[in-house]
């Protein structure tokens, strides 16, 4: 099973344990990516992490849009930004560097 | 695609199977094509919504949470039997304060929850494309 910083990740790429997560991990697994990690990337990771620990659930790409609009200002809550700093998608990508499953929905 | 009512009907408790957890995730999964979606709890059906649902004891996850998450996911009519509520010695106050917010009115949050009597339901029930039954 592979791992990343010592934690298990499935097949792809997605934490075994949420609880094994740490931002030096999201660092990693953008690396990995080869995406330096910055501010806007953050809000994004953050608000999935403070989404996922109120309502158990990652949110669906239209629902994480809608809301990044809304915390952060109406230029930022469209999907043209959102794959901007997340290029293999907001929802799927996103989650994975904030150490969530993938979004209920998400194939 | 043309839109179509979807009516999900929730009749079992939460915790014991997994019908409500289950029905949960097809009602976020099917949110996704943008359909009329509404939600009916009937029967023990209206346990999954009561407030302060606390399964650790049983060793389940809380799920109750993600009941909130609806009204993100433009689910804006959640329909409750006053029946059931009745018989089991429950009422609205009982029930999670779940909410939408009006993006038109400045994100203001306007109640999902209604209470209507068995035969409202059954009305609202023939007037539906679709029911799926949990």
């Amino acid at each position: 099973m592979a791992d990343i910083l010592g934690a298990e990740v499935d097949e792809e790429g997605f934490l075994v344990d949420l609880k094994d997560w740490t931002k030096e991990i999201a660092v990693e697994m953008a690396k990995g990516d080869d995406i330096d990690l910055s501010v806007e990337h953050w809000d994004v990771i953050n608000f999935l992490r403070d989404y996922f620990e109120e309502y158990q659930i990652a949110p669906a790409v239209r629902v994480l849009t809608k809301a990044i609009g809304k915390q952060f200002g109406k230029e930022k809550g469209n999907s043209k930004y959102l794959y901007s700093l997340f290029p293999y998608g907001p929802g799927k990508q996103g989650c994975r560097f904030a150490g969530l499953p993938k979004p209920t929905g998400c194939i | 695609m043309a839109t179509k009512k979807f009516m999900y009907l929730n009749r079992k408790a939460p915790y014991g199977t997994v019908y409500a957890l289950e029905s949960l995730e097809v009602v976020l999964i099917a949110a996704a094509f943008e359909q009329d979606v509404s939600l009916a709890f009937i029967d023990d059906g209206v346990y999954q919504i009561v407030e302060g649902q606390n399964p650790e004891g049983i060793g389940m996850k809380n799920f109750s949470k993600t009941y909130h998450a609806l009204g993100d996911y433009d689910i804006k009519q959640l329909f409750v039997s006053a029946e059931s509520l009745e018989e089991r010695g429950l009422s609205i106050d009982d029930l999670m304060p779940l909410v939408w917010e009006d993006e038109d009115e400045d994100w203001a949050e306007k109640p999902s929850i209604q209470v209507v009597s068995n035969a409202e339901l059954t009305k609202l029930m023939s007037d539906q494309d679709v029911c799926l039954s949990f």
